[in-house]
């Protein structure tokens, strides 16, 4: 059978397994007892083993069946869960990931058979049956592993439904609608059974409206089921036909349905929410939880359907709708150009154009937009690497994984943001001795929170650890010579702090394997302005230090104000724009012989754009100034223009490879009459 | 790595003739993109002082650099014959030249090439590979990587 053309897929379901029991090792090393988890990690061990089975891959085919026998034994209650078994849970994880690796580059799992891990995990196989002989083998029935199973046809009367679904129920009931429950399986053979789950999906909508399934949607479409689901759906057809038409979707093995009324007196009273079903009252004991995502979903429980696209047809897509951004730049200039009586129509069409495009530059972007939990899921993991090999405790807590960025975003921020988290781990966190005699807690607390601000997403890599030792890098930096003695004199804590960015400064005392080479910081700075961004420390010694990273939502297309300075344009984006003021010339104060005003309390540096962008010709000062405030985290400054043009949303393109640009330009942009403007970049000036 | 761009810019066949200064200088024309007229050009802040500035062509944006400060010569005065030459010496890399007149394109054997080894610079790098000779003229065929590199001739 040629696979060739499920290798794509493969290698997908591959890696979301193979995440998916990173994830769960690491909850099953710290409750040992969570049958769920360890069903989980079962099936995602089966499921690997059978897809790498099917693609032909039989080392590691052979390898995840030795992890499953060593799960089944878990499962079975024959084998304590142990550490130093994880360990070897997660080589096999790393073995698998190479193999895959191996896939990816060359279609060709490669010839390591990864014996000693085969063997490590027999050990463990072989130790247990010696030990469980000895302690009295209470195998005991696996009851729980149905817990998470779709219902049988008889539990239908134990599914719990959420209030809105349990609402649509009874309005239906009021339409004369039926509800139905279908449990649909699956045949074991199946190798898509989520594309299966799908035409069963497909087959369902075109009778009527389904309103809840188990597991939930997301999970059908991860695969994450075994061979049988369950789905509501309320119809107007009869139950025989709508069972008919599943059973028509092929490798299906078998289909059970009945219907199901809510009483409405029930419904209002009732807060159990129970489907009282009509007479099929089995005993089961099935519990059958309502999935988290249900609960989120609001109240529009329609199929998830997704395609996975290729980011260069992406790519193309954005480009064109960059085109046509100009095209429409360039008639709202014309327009404003020829200030003859067009007629009304003609204004019309234009704004009706300007709404199309940027409502298809939204989708677009939308559709580019992924979350940042594809980068950050597997940070648990490296900590938990990290806290072995550093002999610290320590405990990542995340928070907003589901804060979204551009795609080339989230390929490049992993790294970036995996050297902070190493070096928090390295150089903030104390020793547990140390920590112990401070009087902090003996396990160090990393924590990784993304958020969304304005137009930008933040992500903020924090720890309590011992925070950065200012003197220490002031005399660091005196004796490398990076700055003199005096300049040490007169800067800040927080200028101090900066140096920390500059390339090779480390002042980690010995080299470890884990951070401290010197290239840190100032890679981890570079990456993230190439996207746009810009990273901020604050630290308190003995408290602990905050890495901010400040990311653009977009890069491709912004909002921009367009000022001119002398003769020529240049556009500033929104996002870094805090106001626009109108300064009288008098109101102007020196500081240390630079200018600056007094905003609502605050001392805001001027800057002349003309006098650093060297603009000849620029208009002497008028009475009063404009000044554009802008802001990069908590510093502001002002920039002097000579007016304002207004604000357009602009497609930013680069200035090409030869060309020396300084950090303040960002880029170019091209303006309706053809013309170019460059933009500026805030971050770089403030 | 130089010099080999340099022998094979040589042993090529066609070259665009243009005339910046008092000179003829060849542009091998497998480096050429298109040529275009002067047009309004947007000054870069900060940027190397032989770059002018950036164009728009067709949507892209094209630095522009003018080969006669490039070559220590007095500033361009643009006429109605000055040209941008658009060169793209390699892959998503576009630059342009401003040149006083294009005058012809010329096919020369290489025997009429003589490899150059008068203002060789002291890494044995020089903004001219060769002088062709046609008709009783020289040109001076540019080394296109040499011109774009940073180095300034003195």
């Amino acid at each position: 059978m040629d696979v060739s053309q499920y290798l794509e897929i493969f290698v997908e379901e591959t890696r979301e397994h193979l995440q998916s029991l990173n994830e769960h090792l690491l909850i099953l090393e710290k409750e040992p007892e969570n049958k769920d988890t360890i069903n989980e990690i079962f099936r995602a061990a089966h499921s690997l083993k059978g897809m790498a089975g099917t693609m032909g891959y039989k080392r590691m085919q052979n390898l995840t069946h030795n992890m499953e026998s060593v799960f089944s034994e878990i499962r079975n209650d024959k084998m304590k869960v142990t550490s130093e078994l994880v360990d070897t849970l997660f080589q096999c994880l790393d073995a698998l990931e190479a193999y895959l690796d191996n896939i990816v580059n060359t279609q060709d799992e490669g010839d390591d058979d990864n014996q000693p891990i085969i063997k490590l995990l027999n050990d463990f196989l072989n130790g247990n049956t010696d030990k469980a002989s000895d302690t009295v083998p209470e195998a005991k029935t696996d009851t729980s592993v149905s817990s998470k199973e779709a219902p049988g046809a008889a539990g239908f009367s134990e599914v719990k439904f959420a209030d809105f679904e349990r609402h649509a129920i009874i309005e239906a009931g009021k339409k004369n609608l039926k509800v139905y429950g279908i449990n649909v399986h699956i045949d074991p053979n199946c190798i898509l059974k989520a594309a299966r789950a799908f035409l069963v999906f497909k087959s369902l909508e075109e009778m009527g409206e389904i309103i809840k399934s188990i597991p939930s949607t997301q999970d059908i479409e991860d695969e994450k089921f075994d061979f049988d689901f369950s789905m509501f759906i309320i119809s107007s057809e009869p139950l025989d036909k709508i069972i008919s038409a599943v059973g028509n979707v092929s490798e299906i093995r078998g289909v059970t349905g009945e219907e199901i009324v809510i009483k409405d007196d029930e419904a209002e009273g009732g807060e159990t929410g129970r489907a009282a079903s009509s007479d099929n009252e089995s005993a089961s004991k099935e519990n059958v939880k309502a999935p988290a995502a249900q609960s989120k979903s609001s109240g529009k429980p329609v199929v998830n359907r997704s395609v996975r696209v290729d980011i260069e047809k992406l790519d193309v897509l954005m480009n064109l709708v960059s085109e046509l951004i100009i095209a429409k730049n360039g008639l709202v200039a014309f327009n404003a150009a020829e200030q003859v009586q067009h007629s009304q129509g003609f204004n019309e069409q234009i704004e009706y154009l300007e709404r199309v495009t940027t409502n298809l530059h939204e989708s677009v972007m939308n559709v580019r937009m992924v979350p940042i939990e594809n980068v950050v899921s597997r940070f648990p993991r490296m900590i938990r690497d990290l806290s072995k090999k550093l002999n610290k405790k320590m405990e990542l807590y995340m928070s907003g994984e589901d804060t979204e960025l551009d795609r080339t975003v989230i390929d490049e921020i992993g790294d970036p943001l995996m050297h902070l988290l190493r070096n928090s781990a390295d150089h903030g966190l104390e020793s547990p001795e140390v920590r112990k005699s401070l009087g902090k807690p003996e396990t160090g607390s990393i924590f990784l929170d993304a958020y969304q601000d304005g137009n930008n997403v933040v992500i903020e890599v924090r720890d309590d650890g011992a925070g950065i030792d200012v003197d220490k890098v002031r005399n660091k930096a005196i004796e490398k010579g990076t700055i003199t003695p005096e300049q040490a004199e007169v800067m800040t804590d927080k200028e101090i702090i900066e140096l920390l960015f500059r390339p090779s400064f480390s002042t980690a005392e010995k080299i470890t394997d884990v951070s401290g080479r010197g290239v840190g910081l100032d890679v981890v700075k570079s990456k993230i302005e190439a996207l746009g961004g810009d990273v901020e420390c604050h630290s308190i010694k003995g408290e602990g230090s905050t890495f901010t990273i400040r990311l653009p939502l977009t890069l491709a297309i912004i909002q921009a104000l367009m000022v001119r300075i002398g003769k020529e344009q240049y556009a500033i984006s929104l996002g870094s724009i805090q106001t626009v003021e109108d300064i009288p010339v008098g109101d102007i104060k020196y500081v240390q012989g630079r200018e600056v005003i007094t905003l609502r309390g605050t001392v805001i540096p001027l800057i002349r754009l003309g006098e650093l962008l060297e603009v000849p010709d620029v208009e002497p000062d008028a009475e009063n100034l404009t000044v554009v405030i802008i802001k990069k985290g908590d510093k502001q400054a002002g920039l002097v223009v000579d007016s304002l043009i207004g604000q357009m949303e602009i497609v930013i393109k680069s200035l090409g490879k030869y060309i020396n640009i300084n950090k303040m330009i960002s880029g170019a942009t091209i303006l309706g009459d053809g013309d170019v403007a460059l933009i500026i970049d805030a971050n770089a000036i403030v | 790595m130089e010099n080999k761009a340099a022998q094979n810019d040589a042993a090529a066949k066609q070259y665009i003739v243009v005339r910046f200064g008092s000179e003829q200088y060849g542009i091998n024309i497998k480096y050429v993109d298109n040529i275009v007229r002067m047009q309004p050009i947007t000054r870069v802040p900060k940027a190397q002082p032989y770059f002018v500035g950036v164009i728009n062509l067709r949507g892209e944006i094209i630095p522009v650099m003018s080969l006669r400060k490039k070559f220590g010569i007095e500033d361009d005065i643009f006429t109605n014959a000055t040209r941008i030459i658009i060169v793209k010496p390699e892959q998503q890399a576009t630059v342009g030249f401003i040149v006083d007149s294009v005058k012809e394109v010329v096919t020369l054997e290489e025997a009429q090439i003589e490899k150059n080894n008068i203002s060789v610079d002291s890494d044995g790098q020089s903004h001219i590979s060769a002088v062709g000779k046609n008709n009783g003229e020289l040109i001076s065929i540019l080394n296109i990587h040499s011109v774009l590199s940073d180095k300034e001739l003195v």
